[in-house]
């Protein structure tokens, strides 16, 4: 991509120092390049210590490795995060209203605004949530919006992830290093805090227990075990929020209640943050092969005994086709136009959308509907001819399996190089918590930063970064 | 009719049961044209957890089986009153919606011979259809007890050429589908005229149609249900209508037998 095109979020596009980085700039430019270097190193280091390590699906099994760091923060103005803040919660807003509606009346397909089939044929649509109330009417309790930007005010949504989101703890463990490396930037620059992250999702969680719990709700964090790649983040999660961590065997039914293994005996729990894909939630509903979940817990939430959080079937809601409808879900359930913008998408299953797609290969991303990760994507301009050939093939093949997107020219932030300063892509995935009554999106999130210079793929899996991402007072 | 219904299902285990969980979908849906008074659910050796309406509308009770246990007995009766319907329900209601219903699933997934019998189906209307289908399954599909396996699927009946309630009405559901409407599976009592004592649960079909909503077709007595027939639960197949869904761990070696009594009040 032409850097001219680029918007960088510390220079902009004419080489001006943009006004949130200008204490940081005259920091860094303060700094003896050697000792930032070793800066670099030694935060490289504390994550070593801290554990913060990642398994990469498709590499030996055992292999684990750290996601690299970059000590230069990405910030964000207080007027900025005002704004995103306010698109962030209506499109939350909006897919809660949609789940509750998918698994009741289904108004929005009688209204003809989503066609029929975009549930009908979605696999994400779990029927045992047909009927279901969940308590406090909350779904999502835990939400990461993907945003990207390409100017200085146009944010896109690129993602909604509505089901467990993950990497809240390299948002955390990242403002931690910074603040232990570097104490004085935060002397300088009034950064708003993320510190308060797992109390406010302890709290937030503890509002969302069902009307059977006694005053101060038991919260568990219900995790695959070890050998899942977010293992740490569970762990991490639940030490940090002072709730116990749990695996399915520690669990069963008793009294009709999903109760965990404790030295005094067994202790009903109110809320569990699970982060056990739905499928593998409850053998004697679902996958009756999984070891990993608890046999009967979805009758004790549909007896109203447990919130399970997020509330089993919300892929329905990040399914990337239903993405698609994003600004008509918004608009039919706020009765407001969307706030943040929906990246213009083709949905290959539509036949003048795939002709198009099938011509402009080479200038489009492709993306699998059900896919995450990064995984079986084509990026055209940086794809080879033979790339292009082979992923033409899988799109005529199932063409509904795919949507395709204009190829991005996502904003840049620099990085810490050998030779400086020099800028490389990211993009932003804050955490919305989500209670009956309020909305609490942590202030920052996390960013990630495509290492290689000129890449577009940020994902962790592929290679990514991370950043700390400031979101100052203003 | 008011009918008096008793049904014991007991599971013996020759290694005791560690640790176990059954959902019991034993309890008539109330409403249509059926009201139930009385209905009781006792377990012997095992305690109910909690109950739920599940996303067909089903009424369930969990129950956890003692541990170590290796008899259990589930118990339930009461008195339905029925009033004459001709197996007509009427419009679908409820929110699980219409279009569910023409999920395939594993054991109603239209394989070659499914189609071919729902080729053969001809008729002025959507009601004769159904009711040319419920005879054409019954001519496919001998009614023969104890030849056929639990687990067939809509498929291997019409293979096979014979099978018992549930496979007709698989057939009938698998076929109906193919023909593009919803269809589920109905699990529920039938009271016989020249018997009261039974040893199992009897099964039929409803179709939504566009007219009518939904009515119940009968292929084992190539008839639509009238006042002697339960309804107890449905579902997309038997899978989702079972009166008893468990999970354990532990108790194998296990034997099951069940004593149904259905007998009309005066």
């Amino acid at each position: 991509m032409d850097q001219n095109q680029v918007f960088d979020e510390m220079w902009g596009r004419e080489e001006n120092l943009r006004a949130p980085y200008g204490l940081f700039k005259s920091w860094f430019d303060g700094e003896e390049p050697k000792r930032l270097r070793a800066k670099q190193r030694e935060a490289e280091e504390l994550f070593r210590l801290t554990g913060i390590t990642f398994n990469v699906y498709g590499q030996a099994a055992a292999e684990e490795r750290l996601i690299p760091f970059d000590i230069v923060p990405r910030i964000i103005s207080g007027l900025e995060w005002q704004r995103l803040s306010k698109g962030i919660e209506q499109r939350v807003r909006a897919i809660n209203a949609f789940l509750y509606d998918i698994y009741h009346g289904q108004e929005i397909i009688k209204a003809g605004r989503l066609p029929e089939r975009m549930i009908t044929d979605n696999d994400a649509f779990l029927p045992h949530m047909i009927g279901v109330q969940p308590p406090g009417g909350v779904y999502t309790h835990i939400v990461g919006i993907d945003l990207v930007r390409t100017d200085d005010n146009q944010f896109y949504v690129l993602e909604d992830n509505a089901r467990t989101p993950s990497g809240v703890s390299y948002m955390l463990e990242n403002r931690e290093t910074m603040l232990q490396m570097f104490p004085e930037l935060f002397a300088r620059n009034r950064v708003q805090r993320v510190e308060n992250y797992p109390s406010d999702l302890r709290s937030s969680l503890a509002a969302c227990a069902p009307s059977v719990a006694g005053s101060s709700p038991t919260v568990a964090v219900l995790t695959p075990g070890i050998y899942n790649s977010a293992y740490f983040e569970h762990a991490f999660l639940a030490d940090q929020m002072g709730v116990e961590l749990v695996e399915g065997h520690d669990l069963r039914v008793i009294d009709g209640r999903v109760a965990m293994r404790t030295t005094q005996g067994y202790k009903p729990i109110d809320v569990l943050y699970r982060r056990v894909d739905d499928e593998f939630l409850d053998p004697l509903n679902f996958n009756p092969d999984s070891a990993l979940g608890v046999p009967g817990i979805m009758d004790v939430y549909r007896a109203g005994g447990i919130t399970i959080a997020n509330a089993p079937g919300t892929g329905i809601a990040d399914d990337k086709a239903i993405y698609s409808y994003m600004p008509d879900i918004v608009e039919f359930y706020t009765g407001e136009k969307a706030l943040l913008e929906n990246v213009p998408t083709w949905r290959c299953s539509e036949p003048d959308s795939l002709a198009y797609v099938l011509d402009n290969l080479s200038d489009l991303v492709v993306k699998e509907v059900h896919g995450s990760g990064g995984y079986g994507m084509l990026i055209g301009p940086t794809a080879t001819k033979k790339d292009i050939a082979e992923f033409r093939k899988k799109l005529e093949a199932k063409p509904g399996n795919y949507i395709a997107q204009p190829t991005l020219a996502l904003s840049t932030v620099p990085v810490f190089t050998r030779a400086g300063l020099s800028p490389r892509h990211v993009d932003l995935r804050p955490f919305v918590l989500v209670s009956p009554n309020k909305i609490n999106i942590t202030p920052g999130g996390l960013t990630r930063v495509a290492l290689q210079k000129g890449s577009l793929v940020v994902n962790s899996s592929q290679g990514g970064g991370t950043k700390d991402t400031w979101v100052l007072e203003d | 009719m008011r009918l008096k219904i008793r049904h014991t299902t007991r599971y013996q285990f020759e290694a005791p049961v560690h640790r176990g969980l059954q959902q019991l979908r034993v309890t008539p849906l109330a409403g249509g044209n059926q009201s139930v008074t009385g209905w009781s659910v006792e377990i012997d050796q095992g305690t109910k957890q909690l109950e739920f309406q599940d996303h067909f509308g089903n009424h369930v009770d969990l129950i956890a089986l003692d541990t170590d246990t290796q008899e259990v007995t589930i118990t339930c009766g009461g008195e339905v009153e029925l009033v004459e319907n001709h197996g007509v329900l009427g419009r679908h209601w409820g929110p699980t919606p219409l279009w569910l219903y023409k999920r395939q699933t594993d054991r109603t997934k239209a394989g070659v011979n499914v189609r071919r019998l729902a080729r053969q189906v001809e008729g002025d209307s959507d009601l004769d259809r159904m009711h040319m289908l419920k005879e054409l399954t019954a001519d496919a599909v001998a009614y023969k007890t104890g030849a056929s396996e639990p687990d067939w699927t809509a498929e291997d009946a019409v293979i096979e050429g014979h099978g018992v309630c549930q496979d007709h009405a698989h057939v009938f559901i698998a076929c109906a589908r193919v023909l593009g409407l919803p269809a589920r599976y109905v699990s529920g009592y039938l009271m016989m005229d020249d018997r009261t004592d039974q040893d199992a649960m009897h099964a039929w079909a409803e179709v939504c149609l566009p007219d009518l909503g939904w009515v119940g077709f009968d292929a084992s007595n190539r008839m639509s249900p009238d006042t002697r027939y339960v309804r107890v639960a449905t579902g997309l197949d038997y899978s989702d209508a079972a009166p008893v869904i468990g999970t354990r761990v532990g108790g194998t070696g296990e034997a099951l037998s069940v004593e149904i009594e259905v007998a009309q009040q005066q």
